[in-house]
């Protein structure tokens, strides 16, 4: 009963806030809000690029270098406000990038261990300086500790109107110079060699990282960064390949990650943001790399288990007409594709269970491609368009093994296995291709046998005629 | 001064069992992996704590090594299956493992016996407090104990298996074709980094763990010749950061753990420094 009345108590508190939140009467509520999704939106389109160049946990690196500058300029400059905080986290998270890269250039340490020594050495530098910070006697200290895993609702609006004027000037720079960093993630060496000044867009890029990864520290926090950078991107890439798709995915996930994590910090104030945004990307990212259309898991899935019941019937198909082929006397007169076989015939010359292959059988009766037997399915007989399509598959099947013997020189007896896959996948124009390449085209495959002619050029040399 | 004695001692076996393995981390290119599992090791500690409702170290260990390994191979599998390079799925698996730890620990504040406070810095100031009665006694902090035990297996695990190590960090190749399954010395290794971040978790916090698995390594990297001078002078650094780290701390009045990951950056920018100089005064010879 107490347990129920506590819960009845709390609903309505957080419904409230919620109604509040969305109501936007709380004007420094909207402006966390505006920051926020601004945030994220800018950190996830400025990520995609860093993803893009192989160096997706540069922002981790970064963005733990930040920390120490923070503190610096706060024991240098007894004051807490943004613009001083901004510079010094800039000024220190540049010298990160510059160890990071220093290091696997002129030592053996390998550019993963130069990243996570540039991470742990600022990072434990920042903590050792606000560990002595709290000894101090210096006012405004206390929002210090909110720069390791965020605080949007303790936000004051002069940090907000920098974190959004920056993370607007971030979005108009890629928009400028859209067409340079898409060459930069995609060829630099193409971009070194028409002559493009790649250092210097190289340099607008980290410094845009760089900025990003600062603005988002009281957000987000120096932990979890890295996530806000490389998650969206990450999750979009399975909706889109191309570029600007991607980018405007990545940033709606941001975006919409900024939204959710800003109303639960308003209605948990003393929650930390950036674990809450980080979980929601999560979330965001496992649903897109599971249900995608296209390149998520199950519709990968889903693509692999048809082709698996397409190539099983259209085995059948092939061995139906290898068997029709067998009963012809003499060998080389036209072939009819009209006789009978029964379960066992199959099984006999192809290796398949007997379950499978009445499964399978029964789909191609479905698809009307043998001519159905409901009761016993004793005697199997290809239908007409079963023909049409058991004669296309062998030409594709011999036409590949002619193909392989002639042009790759590979030994006869080793093509049927390769054909026996090619089969299922050649289109009607490759078909076609192949068929003019071979010009001494001989109408037997490799093994003696006679490549069939399809029925509807037959149709059509018999209506010219 | 039997407390500073005792943080010494819990200090020093940290930063020495962390070393010892972050060498292994090192040589097999692994640097990455080692953070990931040190930070979503949080989440399993967590766990452990909610399930079994208690400090219990077994449950602590059993919930962050499952919890590491899950770290290993799911950054593996969504590399495979989801085409995403290594260290982007490392990224994804660990951030998401880690804000979840976090969240939890701030929900369950009152019930759970970490803070954020303690994820980040550690505790081992108030590690001489927190202490095992034994048979009546009182035979001194629960952090030196676990973490006692923890170096003693590592070690033992070490010193049996020391050519099988060398042959999977030096020439996976050969391993493979040898007949050894690379694939489970990978997978002991990161128990062993999952038992190593836990046990250290109660001094160090998760994160500057990092610092004490890759600095020392990487220092020694630079200069060793073979696989046992590595590990040797790993250890050194790793002792030598947590002297003079302690000594820092106590001037500054800073956190400890902190002080000894600055220090031991400090001893590579050192080591970095006095390779370079050496670098420029021997001649390059051109043929």
């Amino acid at each position: 009963m107490n347990k129920l009345q506590g819960f009845e108590l709390l609903e309505p508190g957080y419904w409230q806030l919620f109604i509040e939140f969305w109501s936007f009467v709380d004007v420094n509520a909207t402006w966390v809000l505006v920051g926020t999704v601004l945030l994220g939106i800018s950190a996830s389109v400025i990520g995609s690029f860093a993803f893009l160049r192989k160096r997706s946990l540069m922002g981790d690196a970064l963005a733990h270098a930040a920390l120490p500058g923070v503190m610096i300029a706060f024991i240098l400059f007894q004051t807490n406000s943004p613009l001083v905080m901004f510079f010094g986290a800039i000024f220190s998270s540049f010298m990160g990038l510059f160890l990071m890269s220093w290091l696997p250039k002129n030592t053996k340490i390998k550019p993963d261990a130069a990243m996570a020594i540039t991470l742990s050495f600022f990072f434990a530098l920042g903590m050792m300086l606000l560990s002595y910070i709290q000894g101090l006697e210096i006012a405004g200290k206390s929002g210090l500790d909110k720069m390791l895993f965020g605080q949007a609702a303790a936000m004051l609006p002069s940090d907000l109107y920098l974190l959004s004027f920056v993370a607007v000037t971030i979005l108009i720079t890629v928009i400028i110079f859209f067409q340079k960093f898409r060459l930069i993630a995609f060829n630099l060496v193409y971009a070194q060699a028409l002559g493009f000044n790649m250092v210097l867009y190289e340099t607008i890029l980290a410094i845009l990282i760089v900025t990003s990864v600062v603005i988002g520290l009281q957000i987000v926090g120096v932990v979890l960064m890295a996530a806000v950078l490389l998650t969206p991107v990450a999750a979009a890439r399975f909706w889109s390949k191309n570029l600007s798709t991607m980018l405007f995915t990545a940033g709606v996930i941001g975006g919409v990650s900024g939204l959710i994590s800003a109303n639960i910090s308003y209605m948990a104030p003393a929650m930390p943001t950036g674990p809450w945004m980080v979980v929601v990307l999560s979330v965001l990212f496992i649903l897109s790399f599971l249900f995608a259309p296209e390149r998520g898991l199950f519709s990968n899935l889903n693509k692999q288990h048809k082709l698996r019941l397409k190539v099983r019937e259209e085995n059948i198909l092939r061995t139906l007409y290898v068997l029709n082929e067998r009963t012809l006397q003499p060998a080389n007169q036209e072939i009819q594709l009209n006789y009978s076989f029964s379960l066992e015939d199959i099984m006999k010359s192809r290796s398949v269970g007997l379950g499978e292959l009445q499964q399978t059988l029964k789909r191609l009766c479905v698809k009307g491609l043998i001519v159905n037997m409901p009761s016993q399915q004793i005697d199997i007989k290809l239908s007409e368009r079963g023909m049409d399509q058991a004669i296309d598959l062998t030409i594709r099947h011999r036409l590949w093994e002619n193909y392989l013997t002639q042009k790759v020189n590979i030994d006869a007896e080793d093509v049927h296995g390769q054909a026996e896959k090619v089969e299922h996948l050649l289109t009607e124009e490759q078909t076609q291709q192949i068929e003019q390449e071979l010009i001494n085209q001989s109408t037997k495959d490799p093994h003696g046998k006679l490549i069939p002619v399809s029925r509807k050029i037959k149709k059509e040399l018999s209506h010219d005629s | 001064m039997i407390a500073d004695i005792w943080i010494l001692a819990t200090a020093s076996l940290v930063a020495i069992s962390c070393s010892m393995v972050g060498v292994f981390l090192i040589l097999r290119r692994m640097s990455l992996l080692g953070d990931a599992i040190s930070h979503s090791v949080l989440l399993g500690i967590v766990l452990a704590y909610l399930i079994t409702d208690s400090r219990s170290i077994i449950a602590m260990f059993i919930g962050a090594t499952i919890i590491g390994l899950v770290t290993a191979w799911l950054s593996n599998s969504l590399h495979k299956l989801g085409k995403l390079q290594t260290d982007a799925s490392i990224g994804i698996v660990f951030t998401w493992f880690f804000a979840m730890g976090v969240i939890l620990v701030t929900l369950y504040a009152g019930k759970v016996d970490i803070d954020q406070e303690c994820v980040l810095y550690g505790e081992i100031a108030f590690a001489p407090f927190d202490t095992i009665i034994f048979g009546g006694n009182d035979i001194g902090p629960r952090a030196f104990w676990v973490i006692l035990g923890v170096f003693l297996l590592n070690i033992t695990i070490f010193i049996l298996a020391f050519n099988r190590f060398k042959l999977v960090a030096f020439n996976s190749g050969m391993a493979i074709s040898l007949g050894v399954s690379v694939t489970f010395w990978h997978y002991l290794l990161m128990t062993m980094v999952s038992l190593t971040t836990v046990a250290s978790f109660d001094a160090v916090g998760a994160i500057l763990v990092v610092a004490l698995l890759i600095i020392p390594a990487s220092t020694a990297y630079l200069l060793a010749k073979s696989l046992k001078s590595m590990l040797i002078i790993a250890a050194i650094y790793a002792e030598l950061s947590v002297l003079i780290g302690y000594a820092l701390a106590v001037v500054l009045d800073s956190n400890i753990a902190a002080s000894i990951g600055v220090v031991s950056g400090v001893l590579l920018m050192i080591t970095v420094a006095v390779l370079q100089w050496q670098k420029k005064r021997t001649p390059v010879s051109v043929f």
